[in-house]
C-alpha cells in the first residue's frame, strides 16, 4: 500500500458518500444492494442462528452431564405431551434432532453466513478497491435466501420424523441413507432437504458474485499476486462453495425423488446403493470443511500482520497454500468412508492424500509464526483470537492426522474422538477466526471501539470453556465413547461432567460478547479511520470508519510496491 | 479521462457476465456430475466387483488350484415378502471347482408372490473373484401360493484370487441374498 493510493482512496472515500441517494428504514436493508449492508446483515444474521445453534448443544451438554437420560426425557413430556416410556423414546429421538439441528445450523447457518457472506462480502470488495460486489442485486437475493432456508430448517424440528410422537429429522447431518430415506418416512427430512437446497442456492449465487468481483474488479494495479490473502482465501472457497455444493444438491435431490417419487438411487432392493449417497456426500462434505475453515487463514493472516507490524512471512506460498488445500480437499473425501469396505489399496491411497494436506496447512502455521517471530506484538484482542486460533486449529489438525490412518480410524470412527478433532478445527478453529475477525473489523465496521477487557475477557473466558468443553472429549473418544446416543456407562462420567462444566464457561463468555457488543454501541467510542496503526496495510483502513455507503468512485491505484 | 473510465466500466460489465456464466456453467456441471457418478459408480462396481459385487461367466477356463475355500450362503427376506429361504449348506472345495447349491423358497401367503433377489459376497474384497454361471439371482422368481421351489446356483471362485495379497488369510467367503417383493407386487 501506497501513500499515493492511500491518500486517493481517502479523499474520494469521503467525497463519494453525499454523491448518492441513501435508502433509510427498511427500504435500506430489506431492498440492500450495497455490499457492506449485506455483510452486516448476513452477520447479524449469524448471530442470530449461532445463539440457536448453541443453545442447542447447551441442552445436549446438560442431558450428558450426568449418565442416564434427565432432560430430554421432560423436554418430550413438556412439548409431545407424552409420558413414561413413550416419553423415554420420544426423548432419546429428541436429542438426535438436536443434534442433527445443531450440526446443519452450525455449518450452514453460522460459520458460513459469517465468513463467506458476512465478513467476504464486506472486507473483500474493500480489500481490492472495488466499489461493491459484481451484481449487487444477486448479493441482495443470496442473502434473502438464507431466512426462508432456516425457517425450512426450523420448520422440519416440528414435522413428523421417523413416526407418529417423534418429531424432526435425527439422522446427523451426514443425512445418510436408509435413515433419511426409509428410516425417516415423515416430511421432517424432506422440509431439511429443501431447507439445504435453498440455503445451496444461496451460497451457489453468492460464490458466483464474489469470484466474479474478485476476477473482474479489482483496483488498476492489483494484480492477483499483490492481492490481500484475505481476498484470496475468499476466491478460493467461493470456487469450494461452486464445485462442492452442486453435488451435494444432487445428493440431496435423490434422496427427495428417492423418498417421494418411486426412484432407487440409493435403495438397495432395486439396485441403488447407500454408500453411493456416502461418496456423494463427502464429496462435498470434506470440501466443506475447508470452505468454513479458508476465510479464517486469511483473517487470521491479516490480524497476525498488523498485530506483528510485519508484512505476512511467504506471501505467495500463504496464498498457494490455501489453493492446494481447496484442490487436494477435493480428493480425499474417502477418508470419510474407511468403515464401508474399500479395498487397502483405495485406503492407502486416501490415507496417503489425506495426510499431504498436512504440508500446505503445515506451511500456513510456519508462515503465521515466522511473521509473529521478530515482529513488535500487541496482544490487542483480534491478535489473542489470531493467536488462540492458531493455536486450537493445531491441536485440531494434529488429531486430523491421527485420524487420517485407516488403522486408526477404524477405532476411533464414530467416536467422541472425532468429535473433538472436528470441533477442534470448527467450533474453535472457525469460530475464533470469526470472533477475531468480528474484534479485528468491528471498529471499521460500525465506527465505535469496543472495550478492551472486555474482549480479551471474552477470549480468556471462552479459551478455558472451549478447551474444558473438548479436550476430555479426546479422552472419551480414546475410551470408546460413540458419538450421537444420549446416555453412556458410568464409566464415561467423569470427562462429560467436565466437558459440560466446560460449556457453561463458555456461555459465560458468549455472554460477555453480548455485552461488549451492546456496551460498544451505547457508548460510542470514535474508533478513527485505522485504529490498529501501521500494521493495518490493507485498503479498507483508508477509508472512514464506517466506510462511506459507496467506496471508491475513484479507484484507488495501486503500484508496483508491496500491496498485501 | 472520464471517457475512458466509461469504456473500462462497459468492458467490466461485460467481463462480469462471462464470469458469471462460467461460474454458473460450473456450478451445473458439477450437479451433472453427481447425477453421471450413479451410473459411473455402478459400472465401477461390476467392473472393480467394489462393494462385494459378483461376476458372471460361463464357465471356468482356468482350472483348478490346491487351496481350499469354504462358501458360505447366507439369505435374508425382506418382511413385505412373504416367504421363506433356506440357504444352501456351506461347500468346500478347490478353488476353480464348478459347485452346484440349492437355495429352498417357500411361499406362505396365500396368492402368488414374485421377487427379486440381491446379493454380495463378503469380504468384499472378493466380488470380482466369484464368477456364477447360473443363479436365481438373475431373473424374478413367481412362487404359488405354498409352493415350494429349488433355486440353484453355480458357481465357480476364480484361481487369480490366489494372486491377491489382501486375500491371503480368506478361508471362507460368504454369499448372502436378500429377497424383496418385486415392485408390482407391493401393495
Amino acid at each position: 500500500m501506497t501513500d499515493t493510493a492511500h491518500l486517493e482512496a481517502h479523499a474520494t472515500g469521503h467525497d463519494s458518500a453525499h454523491d448518492y441517494h441513501t435508502p433509510t428504514g427498511w427500504r435500506r436493508w430489506v431492498y440492500s444492494t450495497n455490499h457492506k449492508d449485506i455483510g452486516v446483515m448476513y452477520l447479524w444474521f449469524a448471530v442470530f442462528t449461532g445463539i440457536i445453534g448453541g443453545l442447542l448443544s447447551g441442552v445436549m451438554r446438560m442431558e450428558l452431564q450426568e449418565p442416564g437420560i434427565q432432560i430430554f426425557r421432560g423436554l418430550a413430556d413438556m412439548i409431545y405431551g407424552v409420558d413414561g416410556n413413550v416419553a423415554l423414546d420420544a426423548g432419546k429421538h429428541m436429542y438426535n434432532v438436536f443434534t442433527s439441528a445443531h450440526a446443519l445450523i452450525m455449518v450452514f447457518f453460522v460459520v458460513m453466513p459469517a465468513t463467506m457472506g458476512g465478513f467476504a462480502n464486506y472486507f473483500a470488495p474493500l480489500m481490492i478497491g472495488a466499489p461493491d460486489t459484481a451484481f449487487p442485486r444477486i448479493n441482495n437475493i443470496a442473502f434473502w435466501l438464507l431466512p426462508p432456508a432456516f425457517i425450512l430448517l426450523l420448520m422440519s424440528l416440528f414435522f413428523e420424523g421417523t413416526g407418529p410422537g417423534a418429531l424432526g429429522f435425527g439422522g446427523g447431518w451426514t443425512i445418510y441413507p436408509p435413515l433419511s430415506t426409509t428410516g425417516h418416512p415423515g416430511p421432517a427430512m424432506d422440509f431439511a432437504i429443501l431447507s439445504l437446497h435453498v440455503a445451496g442456492v444461496s451460497s451457489v449465487l453468492g460464490a458466483i458474485n464474489l469470484i466474479t468481483t474478485i476476477f473482474n474488479m479489482r483496483a488498476p494495479g492489483m494484480t492477483l499476486h499483490k492481492m490481500p490473502l484475505f481476498a484470496w482465501s475468499v476466491l478460493v472457497t467461493a470456487f469450494l462453495l461452486l464445485l462442492a455444493l452442486p453435488v451435494l444438491a444432487g445428493a440431496i435431490t435423490m434422496l427427495l425423488t428417492d423418498r417421494n417419487f418411486g426412484t432407487a438411487f440409493f435403495k438397495p432392493s432395486e439396485g441403488g446403493d447407500p454408500v453411493l449417497f456416502q461418496h456423494l456426500f463427502w464429496f462435498f462434505g470434506h470440501p466443506e470443511v475447508y470452505i468454513m475453515i479458508l476465510p479464517g487463514f486469511g483473517i487470521v493472516s491479516h490480524i497476525v500482520s498488523t498485530f506483528s507490524r510485519k508484512p505476512i512471512f511467504g506471501y505467495m506460498a500463504m496464498a498457494y497454500a490455501m489453493v492446494a488445500i481447496g484442490f487436494v480437499g477435493f480428493i480425499v473425501w474417502a477418508h470419510h468412508m474407511y468403515t464401508t469396505g474399500l479395498s487397502l489399496d483405495v485406503q492407502r491411497y486416501f490415507v496417503a492424500a489425506t495426510m499431504a494436506i498436512a504440508v500446505p496447512t503445515g506451511v500456513k502455521i510456519f508462515s503465521w509464526i515466522a511473521t509473529m517471530w521478530g515482529g513488535s506484538i500487541t496482544f490487542k484482542s483480534p491478535m489473542l483470537w489470531a493467536v488462540g486460533f492458531i493455536f486450537l486449529f493445531t491441536v485440531g489438525g494434529v488429531t486430523g492426522v491421527v485420524l487420517a490412518n485407516a488403522g486408526a480410524d477404524r477405532a476411533l470412527h464414530d467416536t467422541y474422538y472425532v468429535v473433538a478433532h472436528f470441533h477442534y478445527v470448527l467450533s474453535l478453529g472457525a469460530v475464533f477466526s470469526i470472533f477475531a475477525a468480528w474484534y479485528y473489523w468491528y471498529p471499521k465496521m460500525f465506527g465505535y471501539m469496543y472495550n478492551e477487557t472486555l474482549a480479551a475477557a471474552h477470549f480468556w473466558i471462552m479459551f478455558v470453556g472451549v478447551n474444558l468443553i473438548f479436550f476430555p472429549q479426546h479422552f472419551l473418544g480414546l475410551a470408546g465413547m460413540p458419538r450421537r446416543y444420549i446416555d453412556y456407562p458410568d464409566a464415561f462420567g467423569f470427562f462429560n461432567r467436565i466437558s459440560s462444566v466446560g460449556y457453561y464457561i463458555t456461555f459465560v463468555a458468549i455472554a460477555i460478547f453480548f455485552y461488549a457488543t451492546w456496551e460498544a454501541f451505547k457508548k460510542k467510542r470514535s474508533a478513527g479511520d485505522s485504529p490498529w496503526g501501521d500494521g493495518a496495510t490493507t485498503l479498507e483502513w483508508t477509508l472512514s470508519s464506517p466506510p462511506p455507503f459507496h467506496q471508491f468512485t475513484t479507484l484507488p491505484k495501486i503500484d508496483s510496491t508491496n500491496a498485501h | 479521462m472520464v471517457e475512458m473510465s466509461h469504456h473500462s466500466e462497459l468492458t467490466v460489465a461485460k467481463r462480469n457476465k462471462r464470469t458469471a456464466i462460467g461460474g454458473l456453467l460450473l456450478a451445473v456441471a458439477m450437479a451433472g456430475v453427481a447425477y453421471a457418478s450413479v451410473p459411473l459408480y455402478q459400472l465401477f462396481c461390476q467392473a472393480t466387483g467394489f462393494g462385494g459385487t459378483t461376476q458372471t461367466a460361463t464357465d471356468n477356463p482356468k482350472g483348478l488350484i490346491a487351496r481350499q475355500m469354504k462358501v458360505r450362503f447366507d439369505s435374508n427376506v425382506s418382511n413385505e415378502l412373504s416367504w421363506k429361504v433356506q440357504p444352501a449348506r456351506p461347500v468346500t472345495d478347490q478353488i476353480g471347482a464348478v459347485d452346484t447349491v440349492n437355495f429352498v423358497a417357500t411361499n406362505y401367503s396365500d396368492k402368488a408372490v414374485t421377487g427379486h433377489a440381491i446379493f454380495n459376497v463378503s469380504p468384499e474384497r472378493a466380488g470380482v473373484y466369484f464368477n456364477k454361471i447360473e443363479c436365481f439371482c438373475f431373473i424374478e422368481q413367481t412362487l404359488q401360493p405354498g409352493e415350494t421351489v429349488e433355486m440353484p446356483i453355480v458357481f465357480f471362485i476364480d484361481p487369480d484370487l490366489d494372486d491377491n495379497q489382501e486375500l491371503d488369510t480368506i478361508k471362507e467367503i460368504t454369499l448372502s441374498y436378500t429377497f424383496y417383493a418385486s415392485n408390482n407386487e407391493r401393495s
